[in-house]
């Protein structure tokens, strides 16, 4: 018995050591300015969210050399959520009670974002998110660097449209939020733009799906009443390979049938033999393949730091751009505050790494560029189209619920806000 | 008067003792208090208890019946997305109406139904509320829904199982079956749960959202905390009557319990599907302290951690599952969680948030095969080195039941 | 998108294009710019166009293309294949069109002359930009380019250009693959073009006889490319008029009130067509009432009692009454102004070809049906041997020693990344291949041995405990590949014999990945078969199987039997993992993706058996294309509905399909 009290408090000793105590809340400006770092580092995200640690942890390196920030060094503070959804609002909490960092650069899945939004906005935390995702969300204490469904992947279906005449679409995703809520924003999209119900075809599967004989042979079955056929994916990660495996086998080229590709990156690709599939599409707002010497450089930085075979990616771009602009509103509002930086953050305007400009909307996206990209046999992508910049629209235009929603941070102070009945929805968001 | 002698058992006071000591500790000390424990730490504390629960659940199912569940935790998470529903829904009730307020005609019900669908689901890109969120606007009925959707699962898959006779390794295999169906099934966005979205922001209570984050962490810790003691005071009455020496008797040996007169199927049922429902209840005060539930927390790999943690902490003891899954689950988080310093060994450096799970696979296989009694195995060792009887306890409970 | 700038008119590139012309010619000093040859002709024509071609969208990049074709310039072929193919430069400061070679240098480039391909002189990278066109304009091009193509010397360039020509054909080109095929002399090729030109007699030809004839002849064709003809003639369109349709060829006649047309639907196409005034929705409704509110009331209603639909449509009444709003025409009136109107579908071509394809295409269809079901089988079956040979280790394991082994996916995902290795080391995808097989199963076999050494004969007597340990070694192995390679999925690319698929008409084909896997597990069926039945190691590991005491005690090493037994049931796994990864991927959890399937195909299949495991593989393989085939939208919807009714399955027969029976099935 004496044994099992000594354990239990060796286990509660533990339990506290662990967890760390709450330190008393930071008030005013201090030195190290702390940020925060949410990404996976093990589990079955940590292949992309890795590399958004380490990009953050080169773009403070680098921001530390020029001097810092307000005279204070950059501190970074990297916590593992280990692909663990819970564990996101539980880390979150942390770096915001116990490190006090004054922003986080974090997330992937939209599930991760959600669950960690009601943290940061109780708590009045600042979080970056460098991933494009299906939009319907614009949190106060949120700015969504990464594609809105309009700037990814609209132009893409208007490419389709407009530039390889397609005139009958398959909606390939994986079985989760952003494939369903894109797909049923597309759908919307492709019927006012006059494509009748029966030339959409929408498929879903699991994550990992290995099996595609089927869904590829039905899809070369829709060419069958003479419409030309295109694909839109919205399949992710490892699925992709089998996917393209499949399209290979059955000698569907890109000039047959079209596949345009939102979450297919450097990254993906390079698990991939792809001379099979030159001429299919990507859309992102980001390759490294960008012909610009601010784009040269950050690859070459890239390069040095985590080795030659590393590539990058539109996230990456995304935080790089996120953190800029960071940088540049605390420097404006001469404190990281979140209520002043907040402020600061809108219309500051920061070079893309393709070209132009990245502005900060009142809504908190991105206005950025869209690209699409064929893929090559060396697994890069070569840019056959670059439009202007697309504001990021956080309520999309093309679903009635949300087409009367508009965000605006900067005079209305809502992000959700009903512009028919003229009121604020809520001013929390959604979770 | 077998609960008083329950009450009486010497583990019991033991837990019972600890868990109140532990609970007041965690509560004076708390930030809401005015302590020194954060938030996230009372919160994370307060999950284990859920979890040390709903092992005492498996514990009785696999340690003391001998039906290796793989299945726990899938009736755990149904447990949490009932009270969900109600917290999603309550919550968005609230706000829609709040926003209606405004408007220039005063909201049609359907309105506010169609207002509260397209913001729980305008997510996943919906807008109807599905019929399964027929009864999320009322609290008692999804607090009745906990109990009872687990057991009613848990009491027909067991009816269909244990009549036709699947036992064993089968039975293991058909409860995994049935976990990763239930799993895929709540993947599906058009079965009205939100996919892979889950449910989120549970952390906010409807009608409490004034109260901090901070006192409603202790809240459910000292609810948690309350229902772990009720639990297993439940569960050591069950295992020390005559109950208790029968189901043990039918993990030992099946056959010869049937023929001596019993009717395992009854008793086996019974206590799969009553352990379902802790593991609802479990679920149900774990998830609003987790903020989000999603189908991933119910996939296959859950249930399973679940069987480790009890084969950890020893196996046919109560608190050997308390012990086996606070143990485990904190090192977890304590490992996983960056917090372990690297190891650097010159050539390679040891990161732990890497390792963790290689080290986490080998203990368990050695536990399994050198110390199949676990981490309660040594209390044993160091309480009555002299008796070398495999299960003392048991043995004792076994002469006095017959 | 790209702005939609307008079209410079020509005179002003001409003026531009002189002018430059003059400048250079005048000013010889000007420098660089100017130190080459005045625009060839074929430069002229790109540089007219040059907007155009910045431009570079298929909407508008026509008249380029036929400003090309059309003008007679022999190497206007050469130019647009130069185009096509992303060969073409633009120079920045005067935008003239050159070829560029990359030199040591990678800030700088080589000019070369469009047409002559003779060196004209470096140039900055940045001061140049290479001209992108996108397939859509590929395709253009390559449609452009038929003309010349079709009669190329080259067979390969011909039959390049009958696939562009099949791909996106015009009414033009009619005459020119006619006269192409004249010419021809390889039969394959005439054969193609032959069926290309009816297919485009079918589309083009102004004869209806021809048309007809061309129509009769496909019938039977089972090709993707003759029902995407076909199918277009019978396209139709809906008319509502008060006539009789009789000049109309008519599909199908509409009757309103019926479930497929209901009187709703019927008025909503005539006010889509101007026929019928707009119904009033809720919204304009709420809009009108809204518009009416006087001192928190409406037409005498307060506005606070406007919370139900009936109180509102009451509001909305009173407002009529009262003149303030139009008023909505009553569900009767809408429907006798729907009965005034013959709705019905109409074809857009003419009877006699309507009536020629709708014979022609409906044997077809019926036929596409069966060759889907067929192919359909394909799938199913390649499905099946997949699950095979992922769960044949298992059964053989799980049978014999009543071993649940939990890692036996991570066995297979071992003799992916096995592969994996030998394939960076033998970049001969083939040789690689061979290599590998063989090496899978020794890795996975050894470690089989090394799991039964260590682990599992330490638990033989407890079963359920083997699955946990063995799960223990599953998190361990699965975090250790993690390490080793990464969470990134890794390439394993099967050798280019591997790489097609094997059609037996367009709708039926298999890859010949799935082919060689199929191939795989009937070797190991066969094997299996042949060692369990026909060896000694065999008659050892059955005798065990039935009786493991009374084997023992005579003279049978039970210790060996069950090593054996365990790393053959290993092995397999490793080769199941090379095939698994040849046609899907290699990450480390493809295991996990297959150990539930393959759990399910032991236990319906029935333990200890491989004609079990065969037929368990089968029904699970067959059930799941069936289930994908009655939902083809959802894919997760049918492995969810295919666990569950294999749950059902086991109520009814709980030792699986071929169960063993007497003592063996005690074990």
């Amino acid at each position: 018995m004496q044994q099992k009290k000594t354990l239990c408090a060796l286990l509660t000793a533990a339990g506290l050591g662990t967890f760390g105590l709450a330190g008393p809340a930071a008030a005013q400006q201090e030195c190290p300015i702390k940020v925060g770092i949410l990404h996976s580092l093990s589990g079955t995200m940590a292949i992309s969210e890795t590399t958004l640690k380490d990009t953050m942890l080169m773009l403070i390196d680098q921001q530390n050399e020029k001097g810092g920030l307000l005279g204070c060094e950059l501190e970074s503070v990297v916590v593992d959520p280990a692909s663990d959804w819970p564990l996101f609002a539980e880390k979150a909490r942390e770096l915001l009670t116990v490190h006090d960092v004054d922003v986080i650069f974090g997330n992937w899945t939209s599930v991760s974002r959600k669950s960690v939004l009601p943290v940061i906005e109780e708590l009045n935390g600042l979080l970056f998110y460098p991933v494009q995702y299906e939009g319907e969300e614009s949190s106060k204490n949120v700015f969504y660097t990464g594609a809105a469904p309009n700037q990814q992947a609209i132009p893409a279906v208007d490419y389709f449209l407009e530039e390889l005449g397609v005139e009958k679409f398959a909606l390939l995703g994986t079985d989760y939020v952003y494939p369903r809520t894109t797909n049923k924003i597309l759908e919307q999209y492709l019927k006012d733009k006059g494509i009748a119900e029966a030339d959409i075809f929408v498929n879903y599967t699991p994550f990992g799906h290995s099996d595609w004989s089927k869904i590829v042979s039905d899809v070369v079955a829709l060419g069958a009443d003479g419409k030309k056929v295109g694909v839109i994916s919205t399949i992710n990660g490892d699925a992709n390979v089998g996917f393209y495996k499949e399209l290979a086998a059955s000698g569907v080229s890109a000039d047959d049938i079209p596949v345009v590709a939102f979450s297919v990156g450097e990254e993906e690709l390079s698990g991939l033999d792809t001379s099979n599939l030159v001429g299919h599409l990507a859309a992102w707002n980001y390759f490294q393949s960008a012909d610009t010497p601010e784009n040269e450089e950050f690859v070459a930085a890239w390069k040095t730091r985590m080795g030659d075979d590393r590539v990058t990616n539109d996230p990456m771009e995304a935080h790089y751009i996120g953190f800029n602009m960071w940088v540049n509103a605390v420097e404006a509002a001469g404190t990281t505050d979140v209520d002043a930086v907040s402020e600061a953050m809108i219309g500051q305007e920061f070079p893309n790494l393709t070209g132009g400009i990245a502005k900060m909307l009142p809504n908190h996206h991105l206005a950025k560029p869209v690209l699409i990209g064929e893929i090559q046999d060396d697994g890069q992508f070569d840019i056959i189209s670059q439009t202007e910049e697309v504001d990021g629209d956080a309520w999309t235009d093309f679903l009635p619920e949300s087409a009367v929603l508009i965000s605006d941070w900067k005079d209305l102070k809502c992000g959700m806000y009903n512009t028919e009945t003229k009121t604020c929805v809520q001013i929390k968001s959604n979770y | 008067m077998r609960t008083r002698s329950v009450i009486y058992q010497p583990h019991v006071i033991v837990v019972l003792s600890l868990l109140v000591v532990f609970t007041v500790a965690i509560v004076s000390f708390s930030e809401a208090a005015g302590g020194f424990l954060s938030t996230s730490l009372v919160k994370t504390l307060g999950m284990t208890l859920c979890l040390c629960l709903v092992a005492i659940a498996m514990d009785l199912v696999w340690g003391y019946t001998g039906i290796l569940s793989l299945g726990h935790f899938a009736f755990f998470g149904l447990g949490g997305y009932m009270i969900g529903m109600w917290l999603m829904y309550a919550r968005t009730e609230q706000i829609v109406i709040e926003a209606a307020a405004g408007a220039p005609l005063p909201p049609t019900p359907q309105e506010i139904q169609d207002a509260i669908g397209t913001q729980i689901f305008g997510v996943v890109g919906g807008s109807d509320i599905p019929a399964i969120w027929m009864f999320a606007g009322s609290l008692p009925i999804q607090l009745l829904l906990v109990v009872l959707v687990p057991g009613v699962l848990a009491l027909i898959f067991g009816w269909l199982a244990f009549r036709s006779r699947v036992t064993g390794v089968y039975l293991s295999i058909l409860t995994q079956a049935l976990t990763l169906a239930l799993s895929l099934y709540l993947f599906q966005n058009e079965n009205g749960l939100r996919g892979n979205n889950g449910l989120s922001g549970l952390q906010i209570i409807p009608g409490a959202e004034d109260v901090p984050q901070s006192r409603i962490s202790v809240y459910f810790f000292v609810a948690s905390a309350v229902a772990l003691g009720l639990g297993y005071v439940l569960s050591a009455w069950l295992v020390s009557g005559k109950f208790g020496s029968i189901i043990r008797g039918i993990r030992d040996d099946e056959a010869r319990v049937r023929f001596l007169g019993y009717s395992v199927e009854h008793y086996k049922l019974f206590v799969f599907t009553l352990t379902a429902v802790i593991a609802g209840v479990a679920g149900a005060l774990y998830y609003p302290q987790a903020g989000i539930i999603n189908p991933a927390e119910m996939a296959p790999i859950a249930s399973i951690y679940l069987a480790v943690w009890v084969a950890i902490g020893g196996r046919g003891r109560l608190y050997g599952a308390v012990i086996g899954a606070a143990f485990v689950s904190l090192l977890s988080t304590w490992f996983t969680g960056g917090r372990a310093p690297d190891i650097n060994l010159g050539f390679y450096t040891i990161h732990w948030v890497d390792w963790w799970q290689v080290l986490l696979g080998l203990s368990f296989v050695v536990i399994t095969v050198y110390a199949p009694k676990g981490i309660a195995g040594i209390f044993d060792v160091l309480s009555r080195p002299a008796k070398t009887s495999a299960r003392p306890v048991k043995t004792a409970e076994k002469a006095r039941a017959s | 998108m790209q702005g939609t700038e307008g079209v410079t008119p020509p005179f002003i590139i001409m003026l531009r294009s002189l002018c430059l012309a003059l400048l250079c010619l005048s000013v010889p000093l000007l420098g660089p710019a100017c130190a080459q040859p005045a625009p060839t002709p074929i430069e002229e024509i790109l540089l007219q166009n040059s907007d155009l071609i910045e431009e570079s969208s298929r909407r508008t990049i026509e008249p380029a293309i036929a400003a090309l074709s059309e003008s007679g310039l022999p190497e206007a072929a050469d130019v647009m294949i130069m185009w096509r193919d992303k060969e073409l430069w633009r120079r920045k400061s005067d935008g003239r069109f050159f070829r560029i070679e990359p030199t040591d240098d990678r800030d700088t480039y080589l000019m070369k002359s469009l047409v002559t391909g003779e060196e004209i002189g470096p140039i900055g990278r940045r001061d140049v930009d290479q001209i992108k066109p996108n397939s859509g304009i590929r395709g253009l091009i390559d449609g452009a380019l038929v003309q010349f193509q079709l009669t190329d010397p080259n067979p390969s360039v011909r039959r390049a250009s009958l696939d562009s020509l099949a791909r996106d054909p015009s009414a033009d080109q009619l005459p020119i693959l006619r006269r192409a095929i004249k010419n021809e002399a390889e039969p394959g090729i005439k054969a193609q073009m032959a069926r290309i030109e009816r297919l485009l007699t079918v589309r083009f030809d102004e004869d209806i006889e021809a048309r007809i004839e061309a129509i009769e002849s496909f019938a039977g064709d089972l090709g993707v490319d003759v029902r995407a003809t076909l199918n277009p003639l019978l396209t139709t369109v809906r008319k509502a008029i008060r006539e009789d349709p009789d000049t109309e060829n008519v599909a199908a006649t509409l009757t309103p009130g019926t479930d497929a047309f209901s009187y709703d639907a019927a008025y909503d196409f005539l006010v889509s067509q101007d026929l019928a005034p707009k119904t009033i929705n809720a919204a304009a409704r709420d809009a009108a009432i809204v518009a009416n509110i006087e001192n928190g009331s409406v037409a005498g209603i307060p506005v606070a009692t406007l919370d139900t639909r009936l109180a509102r449509d009451a509001a909305y009444d009173k407002l009529t009454e009262n003149g303030a709003v139009s008023p909505a025409l009553t569900e009767a009136e809408r429907e006798d102004l729907v009965d005034t109107f013959n709705f019905f579908d109409a074809y857009r071509e003419d009877p006699q070809i309507t009536e020629a394809v709708l014979g022609t295409i409906g044997a077809i269809n019926t036929k596409v049906r069966l060759n889907e079901m067929a192919d359909l089988s394909l799938d199913a079956l390649s499905l099946a041997s997949i699950y095979f040979l992922a769960a044949i280790g298992l059964a053989i394991t799980f049978g014999v020693m009543g071993v649940i082994n939990m890692a036996h996916g991570e066995f297979i995902m071992m003799g992916a990344y096995t592969a994996y290795v030998v394939q960076l080391f033998i970049p001969d995808r083939t040789l690689s291949i061979i290599v590998a097989l063989p090496l899978a199963f020794l890795v996975t076999f050894a470690a089989g041995v090394i799991l039964e050494r260590l682990v599992i004969r330490w638990l033989y007597h407890r079963p359920l405990e083997t699955l946990l340990a063995t799960f223990g070694v599953s998190i361990a192995l699965q975090q250790l590949a993690k390490n080793i390679f990464g969470t990134q999925a890794r390439p394993l690319t099967a050798p280019d014999w591997l790489g097609g698929q094997l059609v037996f008409n367009d709708v039926v084909a298999i890859s010949y990945i799935r082919i060689a896997i199929f191939v795989l597990a009937i070797v190991f069926f066969v094997l299996l078969l042949f060692v369990l039945n026909r060896t000694r190691l065999g008659l050892e590991v059955r005798a065990v199987r039935q009786n493991p005491r009374m084997a023992s005690s005579m003279g049978i090493d039970r210790e060996r039997v069950n090593m054996l037994t365990f790393g053959l049931g290993s092995g397999i796994a490793g080769i199941a993992g090379v095939a698994i990864g040849l046609f899907a991927k290699v990450t480390s959890e493809l295991g996990q993706a297959y150990i539930v399937q393959s759990f399910m195909t032991v236990v319906v299949g029935g333990v200890g058996n491989v004609w079990g495991t065969l037929a368990g593989a089968t029904l699970i393989g067959f059930l799941q294309k069936g289930i994908e085939w009655f939902n083809p939208s959802n894919t997760l919807a049918a492995q969810t509905y295919m666990i569950v009714f294999i749950i059902i399955f086991i109520q009814f027969r709980p030792r699986g399909i071929v169960a063993l029976k007497g003592r063996a099935a005690e074990a």
